[in-house]
Parts: C-alpha cells; sequence; structure tokens
C-alpha cells in the first residue's frame, strides 16, 4: 500500500512537470481507441426509440431471454467458482511436475475458436460417445436444452475464473496458513480462516469475469442450443429476420441489464476494499 | 527438552545438513547466524512446515517429525509478525483458541477450560499492554506493536517450545529495547521453551543463556553463549561474533561500572545495567572496532579513557590487531592500515584506548 502511495505521487510530481510532445502523440492515439469503443456503444444505446424500448421490454420473447441469458450466466459462474476453487489454490500453492502444462490446459478454451468449443461439447455429450449415454441415462441432454447452455459457460468461463483466485491466493503470504498451523488449524481450517476471507475479492472478481464472459457467449451456444434462446442469440435472429433498427432495442436491454449486474458487483468489491484499507 | 538427531532438509536451492541440538526445558536458546545460513529454514524444520529429508526431532521422549504441526504443540513467531490483517488485534490473539482441547498435545497438558483461557489471554493482553490496540488491524500497529501481538497469539496456546525468527530485526531501535524486554519478562513468566534465530549478536547476549551458531547449512559450535564469544570453536565463528575482547569483571549496577584488572569501565545504565543492582562477578565484552587507539587523549563523548602500551600488533590483511596492556588488562583493538600509519603506532609504545559506555556488553 506504501508502494503504491509512493508510485501515485511520483505521478503526481511527473504530471505537473509540462508533458513533452511524445506524450501527446500516444495521447492522439490513445484516444482514437477510446472513441473507437465508445461511440458504436454510444450509438446503438440511443438509436431505438423510446416506443421502441418500451415495446421490446414488453415482448414476452425479450424479457424471457435476457433473464435466460443472467440466470444461466450466474450459475455457470456459480459452477466455476464451486469447481474451480480448489484448482486455483493448488496452482498457487504448489510446485508440481507438469504445473506449466495443467496450467496451459486451463486456458485452452480462451484461445479456442468458440463454434468449435460448441461441436467439441456436442461430441462427446452425443449417443456415440460413452459420456453421452451416461448423460442420457440419467436424463440429461445438451443439446438444445438449458443444461446444454451451462455446460457452455462454464466451459468458456471457467479459465478467467481460476486465474483471477489463483492470483488472489498468490497474494495471501503462505506464512499466514504457517501461522495458522502452528496455531492449531488442520490445512482445510487455515484455507477457511485465513486463505478465503483474504483472496475473497479476486474471487470475486473473477466470478464478475466469468459473467460477463459468458453473457456474451454466442458462438459456442448457437451450435449447442440455439432454443432455449439467451439474449446474443436472439438478437442475431432478429438481425437476420427484419434487420438492424429491430435488433438495436434488444441489445439496448441486455447492455442496461448487464451494465446494471457489474456495477452491483463492482460496488460490492470495492466496498470489500476500502475496509481493507481502512482496516 | 527438545532434542533434533541428524536432521537434514534439502530444498534444490538450499540444503540444512545433519543438525544435531539439543535444548533444555524452559531454555532460551539462541541461534545466531549469518543471513542466508538456514535459520528459517530450521525453525520451519521444528514447527513441521518444512518436510525433513532425514533425521529426527523429540519433544521430550515423544517423536514430534512426523506428526502434523497443528498437533506439536509449538508456537511461531515470524519477523515481519504475520498478522492476520482481516482481523482485529483480539481476533488475531483468539484466532489458536477455537481448537483448545480439540487437538492432542494441548488436550493432554492438563484439563483447562474456558474460564482459565480467558484468565491466560488477560494475562498475555497485560504483560504485553495490549490493551488499547484490541480493537485494532494489524494494519494500523506499529513493528513493535505487531510484535506483541504476534507474541500474545502464540503464547496463549502455552506453546511448549517457542520459536522466533529473528524477532528484533524488523524493529526500529526504539521497540526493540521494548521487545527484548517483553521477551525477558515473556521467559520468565511462561514455562516455555524459546528457540530465537537472529543475525544480531546483540540481541543474542542481551537474552539467550544458551546458543548455537549455524553457517551454510551446518552448526559450526554450540554452548554457553559466553563461551562461544570467548573461545570461538571455528574461524567463521570469531569472524561471526567479532572476537570480542571477553573481560571477567565486577560488576557495580549502582554505580554503573565494571571494575576489571584494576581499572573502572563505565557502563551504560539502562535497564540491563539496573538490574545487575549490587556487586556480581561476570563476563563483559567489547568489540575490538569499538576500541579508538590514540596518541593523545580525545575530546569526545567517549566515556571511557586509559592509557596503556602496546603490546603486539598483528597484520590481519585488511586490518591490523592491536593488543594493549591497560594494566594486567589486555585490549585488542582494530585498525586500518591507514590509522596504524597515521598514528605511527609501534610495539611498546604508550597508547590512550578509549571506548563508549554503551560498547560494553555484559555476558
Amino acid at each position: 500500500m506504501n508502494s503504491t502511495a509512493v508510485q501515485n505521487k511520483r505521478a503526481g510530481v511527473s504530471g505537473r512537470r509540462r508533458p513533452d510532445p511524445f506524450f501527446w502523440v500516444n495521447l492522439s492515439i490513445g484516444s482514437i481507441i477510446l472513441i473507437f469503443i465508445l461511440l458504436p456503444l454510444i450509438e446503438m444505446l440511443t438509436a431505438p426509440t423510446l416506443q421502441a424500448i418500451k415495446e421490446t421490454i414488453v415482448d414476452d420473447e425479450v424479457y424471457r431471454s435476457i433473464w435466460l441469458s443472467i440466470y444461466t450466466a450466474v450459475l455457470a459462474a456459480g459452477i466455476s467458482f464451486i469447481l474451480g476453487t480448489p484448482l486455483a489454490y493448488i496452482l498457487a500453492r504448489h510446485d508440481f511436475f507438469g504445473k506449466r502444462f495443467v496450467e496451459a490446459v486451463i486456458d485452452l478454451p480462451i484461445v479456442i475458436p468458440h463454434p468449435v468449443i460448441g461441436i467439441a461439447i456436442l461430441s462427446v455429450a452425443g449417443k456415440n460417445h460413452w459420456l453421452g449415454q451416461i448423460l442420457q441415462s440419467i436424463g440429461i441432454r445438451l443439446m438444445g436444452s438449458v443444461e446444454g447452455i451451462i455446460t457452455v459457460l462454464v466451459f468458456v468461463g471457467v479459465p478467467l475464473y481460476i486465474n483471477s483466485a489463483k492470483s488472489g491466493f498468490e497474494s495471501v503470504d503462505p506464512r499466514l496458513e504457517s501461522v495458522a498451523r502452528s496455531l492449531g488449524s488442520s490445512p482445510s481450517s487455515a484455507f477457511f480462516r485465513v486463505s478465503f476471507p483474504l483472496a475473497w475479492r479476486s474471487m470475486l472478481v473473477g466470478i464478475v469475469m466469468a459473467i460477463a464472459r459468458a453473457v456474451s457467449e454466442f458462438g459456442a451456444v448457437v451450435v449447442v442450443a440455439y432454443h432455449p434462446m439467451i439474449a446474443p442469440i436472439l438478437i442475431f435472429e432478429r438481425y437476420e429476420a427484419f434487420g438492424l433498427r429491430y435488433s438495436q432495442p434488444v441489445a439496448f436491454w441486455l447492455i442496461i441489464v448487464s451494465l446494471t449486474l457489474f456495477f452491483c458487483l463492482r460496488a460490492l468489491t470495492l466496498r470489500g476494499q476500502q475496509e481493507v484499507t481502512r482496516r | 527438552m527438545i532434542s533434533l538427531k541428524n536432521v537434514s532438509v534439502d530444498y534444490t536451492d538450499f540444503v540444512l545438513d545433519t543438525i544435531t541440538l539439543e535444548i533444555g526445558e524452559g531454555e532460551f536458546f539462541v541461534l545466531m547466524g549469518p543471513t542466508g545460513a538456514g535459520k528459517t529454514v530450521l525453525l520451519e524444520a521444528v514447527a513441521g512446515l518444512a518436510p525433513l529429508s532425514k533425521g529426527e526431532i523429540f519433544v521430550d521422549d515423544r517423536k514430534i517429525s512426523s506428526i502434523p504441526p497443528e498437533k506439536r504443540g509449538i508456537g511461531l513467531v515470524y519477523q515481519d509478525y504475520a498478522l492476520f490483517p482481516h482481523m482485529t488485534v483480539d481476533q488475531n490473539i483468539r484466532f489458536g483458541l477455537r481448537y483448545q482441547g480439540r487437538t492432542g498435545p494441548f488436550k493432554a497438558r492438563g484439563e483447562h477450560h474456558i474460564g482459565e483461557w480467558e484468565q491466560e489471554y488477560h494475562r498475555l493482553v497485560d504483560i504485553l499492554d495490549l490493551q488499547n490496540l484490541l480493537h485494532r488491524r494489524p494494519a494500523t500497529l506499529s513493528g513493535g506493536e505487531a510484535q506483541r501481538t504476534a507474541l500474545a497469539r502464540a503464547l496463549i496456546m502455552k506453546p511448549q517450545l517457542l520459536l522466533l525468527d529473528e524477532p528484533l530485526s524488523a524493529l526500529d531501535t526504539r521497540f526493540r529495547e521494548e521487545i527484548r524486554h517483553h521477551l525477558r519478562e515473556l521467559h520468565a513468566a511462561t514455562e516455555t521453551t524459546f528457540l530465537m534465530v537472529t543475525h544480531d549478536f546483540h540481541d543474542a547476549l542481551a537474552l539467550g543463556t544458551k546458543a548455537a551458531v549455524i553457517h551454510k547449512g551446518r552448526i559450526e559450535q554450540t554452548g554457553h553463549i559466553r563461551e562461544i564469544f570467548r573461545k570461538p570453536a571455528t574461524r567463521f565463528v570469531a569472524d561471526f561474533v567479532g572476537m570480542v575482547n571477553v573481560i571477567e569483571a565486577d560488576i557495580d549496577g549502582k554505580r554503573g561500572v565494571a571494575v576489571a584488572g584494576g581499572s573502572e569501565i563505565v557502563l551504560m545504565t539502562n535497564s540491563t545495567t539496573k538490574r545487575e543492582a549490587g556487586r556480581r562477578r561476570q563476563y563483559i565484552a567489547i568489540r575490538p572496532e569499538d576500541i579508538v587507539l590514540s596518541r593523545k587523549e580525545l575530546q569526545s563523548s567517549m566515556r571511557n579513557h586509559f592509557w596503556g602500551k602496546i603490546s603486539s600488533i598483528q597484520d590481519h590483511g585488511i586490518a591490523y590487531e592491536v593488543h594493549c596492556m591497560l594494566g594486567e588488562l589486555e585490549l585488542i583493538s582494530h585498525v586500518t592500515r591507514g590509522a596504524l600509519v597515521d598514528l605511527e603506532l609501534e610495539e611498546g609504545m604508550d597508547i590512550c584506548v578509549s571506548w563508549k559506555a554503551a560498547a560494553v556488553h555484559i555476558l
């Protein structure tokens, strides 16, 4: 915390100095990027008429698709949290042969093209695969189902969660756990009383990123489950069938809902941060 | 009694090599060595946090080297305190209480119930003067306050052995004396055996009874602290403890002087010397580099000035070792080649020998 304060101070000092031309060049190029990101989004948010926006939200199909998007994304992030935390903890605390390989495997879903992910998941969930047969025998069908959507969203979101949680655990001094052990904690008790509460914020950030990733997923979901329709697919369908003007209001609502969600979570994480800082 | 038998720890970049140590019940044992000598690893091995590749550790006759750290009944205080940042001072101290009576060694050591732990809590808070800090978070504490909290947190468990990893080296000088005082007090007030590692011989002298010197993962010498300073067993130990002038003297705490070989040596009056009220025969030590030689009596704040004769001068490469006789007292001073030439020092000449009161260490 001290070093950040020092850095801030330094930045302040150099900020007071007259910036050189190189700074202005960087700033101009930087502004292009900012405009590039913001302009299309602002245009899309302002283009639909108020009338269209009102009509869209009472449209049952729109309402259901947005709800489905949020609900599957949150559930998928929840599954990532429960199943991903142990692996993140192991990777943060232990060095072992093949650790690099495991880390590379975790990053795979980030680099594989999204439709390929959908196809890969379908190929193990189908009738011709033993896993598909087991799933079928217990009554789970991934093709065209909510379960299928959630499976895909876990697949694409879990790397983001694990990486964030891992860096959270890495930032907890292992000696705090050592001290806890010397005070009578079992390894699991030391985890839940020390490492978990201290890494909690990183885990929350990971969850937010996994949700964001899931809400924006299209390519992998469209392969596994066109119906029931999540919001991005509905937007795509409206665009295909009726054109830009009819897809914009749906997009408007999806953005509003997800932004609200993220601001809430961000506020939550920031409050946690202030608590630690204030102490 | 804690004994380490042929303990080895193998890290890829570090090896602790067949360490054998015996630490008596209730002792304040100091493990000295330079940074990187393997002191912290040895503590972690005793606490069960670093795996042994060879050897065994016993507490009394209980073999503890194969039981997990939480069942050993060994407390640990790290150099940078390692307080739990998300808990208040109070919560930090009480951290271990939840496990009382559930885990082996604590249960085996008598029927304590909640009231007694509460009593222990208040006793430690009193001794360590933590009353006004209980609701603070670790980030707002000074080094000394954090160290006191860490001590209370470890000692409330009534460990049989307390491991202290450089407890004073991260502290400002003004907190050092305070924590030294607390360590002495706690050691006297508990039945716990203390094992402290330090690279600072001042701390070793101030606190320890017995000591060992560790270097490159091996024990170089074990024994009474005084003996180590008087008779370093190896070249390394001699260099490390600084070839101290160790002198037998009568200490007069009231007047703040030590009488040795007919000379009266002025001491620092601090808590240590006050404790030595009344005359007592003891050893004092002065480091050779703290002894200043001059041809005339110096006008300075140094309170010890004596005239003596140079009995011999020895070349030690970077420094010269000058032996001076003050009556019956022989003192060794280290001087640089430059100083030797400047002062035109020769064997047999008269010389003024000075040192500060603070340079005199009571062993």
